[in-house]
């Protein structure tokens, strides 16, 4: 019963390490490319704007999607990995 | 064919389509009714979602909010899709994994507590309540303008659709019935799109287009639309914006807003496994994301379309005169949404920004103020007649508005539905009640919660705008943190989740209510509804973000100062967090 819990508690661990790194870019895209940081990223010219409206208008949802579909495949191999698949 | 005849044919079409799919997904059982039976492969279920999620306000609204707000506007396409990552990873697993109906059922549950239940259903019900008026009347006006009947015809017909299909069919009817309107919705946006993109931009891919050049002035085309922009005392279209704290907090609130609407997290209890509800979300992101990266093409090829029809020669030169309009601006003049008015005489249509600081600029040039309003809301609606497309384009455009309208109706009116019959009704007054009965009384439920909405949007309460604010605000500071904390922490205790779904929920309608009025009653409001009151510059609209950390703050504190849960919440919430054993949605 421990040997699961220790095995269950690394498998949660992991969970909640994944989800930090994916918040931490998730919010980075938004908050922080597309809103705070765009004057600094004003320099970077892309198609007749800066890079900073690209991520508002555009970058920000390619950005998510590829975090969705990352961490759904991250965990669906975690699940494998510990054996807690259904 | 007349226009008519097309819209008809077009919209008959369609409905058509959805009663069939009704008839043919009759749902036999509670389980069937609730969750489509458990068995939505994730694919079609994401389509689905985003069917249910995309409303009359994503399909008619948006693209127009973006026009006419450029880069600050660009909140919407972040806010309304970055809560799916929240989704995906905070909370559509998880609830898989506890495997019931509803969203009161994981917070009663997991808060041991029928209180904490009903709290929740109170939510679940002012949140979707409001949220379905909107989509009531955005489909009467739809029937209004394309098929020539009057708003509350409109109207009515509207209710029976959904009636026929969402009473009949349940959530298995529901589901099937969304991935048909999602692909009538995403053609009809995206037609238009694809072919004044080729007019302007020789582009093929409107969402490529946007950041190419415009073929007529040889310009990159957001440089352009700066520049005319800037000419007519607009502020420019890719302009930045000063209060950044109040941008912030206003996407992050549409984000958890988004995460915590329970007709959209329901949505995740009709897949098979814990591995498919994260698939799941993905899919209904590139579903969501296929109208949202064309949306803001959309809105800055519009703008600029609208601005070169009323300034062929450049906005220095002389605009046209307003007997030589075209076709599309006199159709939209009989349903008064665009409105002339030729203040200095010269029989010329100006349009431009009527602010102080453009005043002299205008009076040099013999203007008297601005002579042409624009409803953004036609934006779409009228993109195809803008772009002289073929007839049966509009009538593509008609079926897709509807399409999304009621497909979001649908959506809502089974969350209502479920949270009468099954969460206040089985859950706290009669727990006793059969299969049978409990689905006589959801399907009960359902049809008054028709009736109701049908009759509030005959008679809107006068405060649309503000109601979809309400909404987003109810979900993101009551039930996204309730069910975020329900998961990731075993010490939350029903006393700190009930004290801090009840501190989110009151602070975040005191502030919106101190700003737009008391229970909205015009003249009741504290406080001018201007920057220069909003503490620390927070609009009322982005006060959620606000009310969701006062949860979160609550909850903590009040929940270190009374005893942890029992064991057996504790070992619940140990086997939401892994996938092993999930089973079937379990009837009880």
């Amino acid at each position: 019963m421990s040997d699961h819990n220790t095995n269950a508690e690394k498998y949660w661990q992991a969970n909640l390490r994944l989800i930090l790194g994916s918040l931490v870019i998730w919010a980075l895209a938004s908050y922080g490319c597309a809103i705070l940081l765009r004057p600094m990223l004003s320099g970077i010219h892309i198609g007749g704007t800066d890079l900073g409206f690209w991520f508002a208008q555009q970058g920000s949802i390619l950005v998510f999607l590829f975090l969705t579909f990352f961490y759904a495949w991250r965990m669906n191999k975690l699940d494998e990995e510990f054996g807690l698949e259904e | 064919m007349d226009q008519f005849t097309i819209n008809l044919l077009f919209v008959g079409g369609s409905f058509a389509l959805y009663f069939g799919i009704a008839i043919w997904a009759r749902a036999g059982s509670t389980k069937e009714f609730y969750v489509a039976g458990g068995g939505v492969h994730p694919v079609l279920n994401g389509m689905a979602t985003a069917a249910d999620w995309m409303s009359a306000a994503s399909f008619i609204s948006m693209a127009g909010l973006i026009a006419a707000g450029g880069y600050a506007n660009s909140t919407f396409l972040m806010g309304w899709t970055g809560g799916y990552v929240l989704l995906a990873m905070l909370l559509a697993p998880y609830l898989r994994k506890f495997g019931k109906f509803t969203v009161p059922d994981f917070i009663g549950d997991r808060f041991y507590s029928t209180t904490a239940r009903l709290v929740a259903v109170a939510c679940l019900i002012i949140a979707s309540v409001t949220y379905v008026i909107g989509q009531m009347t955005g489909a009467g006006v739809a029937f209004s303008r394309f098929l020539e009947v009057d708003n509350n015809t409109g109207l009515i017909i509207a209710a029976v659709v959904v009636f026929f299909y969402a009473v009949l069919g349940g959530m298995k009817g529901i589901t099937y019935t969304q991935v048909a309107q999602y692909v009538v919705l995403i053609i009809a946006y995206t037609i238009p799109a694809v072919f004044i993109s080729l007019q302007l931009t020789d582009t093929f891919i409107p969402a490529i287009g946007l950041f190419s050049t415009h073929t007529e002035s040889g310009l990159p085309l957001l440089q352009k639309l700066d520049e005319v922009v800037r000419e007519l005392g607009f502020r420019d279209y890719t302009a930045d914006v000063e209060n950044k704290l109040n941008m912030v907090l206003f996407t992050l609130s549409l984000m958890i807003g988004t995460a915590g609407l329970p007709h959209v997290i329901i949505r995740f209890f009709t897949v098979p496994k814990v591995a498919d509800a994260r698939w799941s979300a993905g899919w209904a992101l590139v579903f969501i994301a296929l109208l949202y990266l064309t949306a803001p093409a959309v809105a800055s090829m519009a703008r600029l379309n609208l601005l070169t029809t009323i300034y062929p020669s450049g906005p220095t030169e002389q605009p046209i005169e307003y007997a030589e309009r075209p076709d599309w601006v006199q159709t939209w003049e009989t349903t008064g949404l665009i409105k002339f008015e030729d203040k200095n005489g010269d029989g010329r249509v100006q349009f431009y920004n009527d602010v102080p600081a453009f005043q002299d600029e205008a009076a040099a040039r013999g203007w008297e103020g601005n002579e042409l309003v624009v409803n953004r809301d036609i934006l779409v609606l009228a993109n195809p007649e803008i772009a002289n497309l073929p007839g049966w384009v509009i009538g593509l455009i008609a079926a897709g508005g509807l399409a999304a309208a009621l497909s979001t109706a649908a959506g809502l009116l089974l969350a209502i539905s479920s949270a009468i019959s099954h969460d206040l009704i089985k859950g706290s007054i009669n727990p006793n009640i059969s299969d049978k009965d409990e689905l006589k009384v959801a399907r009960i439920s359902m049809f008054v919660a028709i009736v109701v909405a049908t009759y509030l949007g005959m008679n809107p309460p006068g405060f649309a705008a503000q109601v979809v604010a309400l909404a987003f605000g109810i979900a993101a500071a009551s039930i996204f943190p309730a069910l975020m904390m329900g998961i990731f922490s075993k010490r939350v205790n029903s006393t700190g989740a009930i004290a801090g779904m009840l501190a989110g929920l009151i602070s975040t309608l005191v502030y919106i209510f101190v700003f737009l009025g008391w229970f909205f009653i015009p003249g009741t409001a504290n406080l001018a509804n201007t920057p220069d009151n909003w503490l620390f510059g927070i609009s009322p609209l982005s006060f959620g973000a606000v009310g969701a950390m006062i949860n979160f703050a609550v909850a903590f504190t009040v929940s270190s100062m009374t005893p942890p849960p029992p064991k057996e919440i504790q070992d619940l919430v140990e086997s939401v967090r892994y996938p092993q054993g999930a089973g079937g949605a379990v009837d009880h």
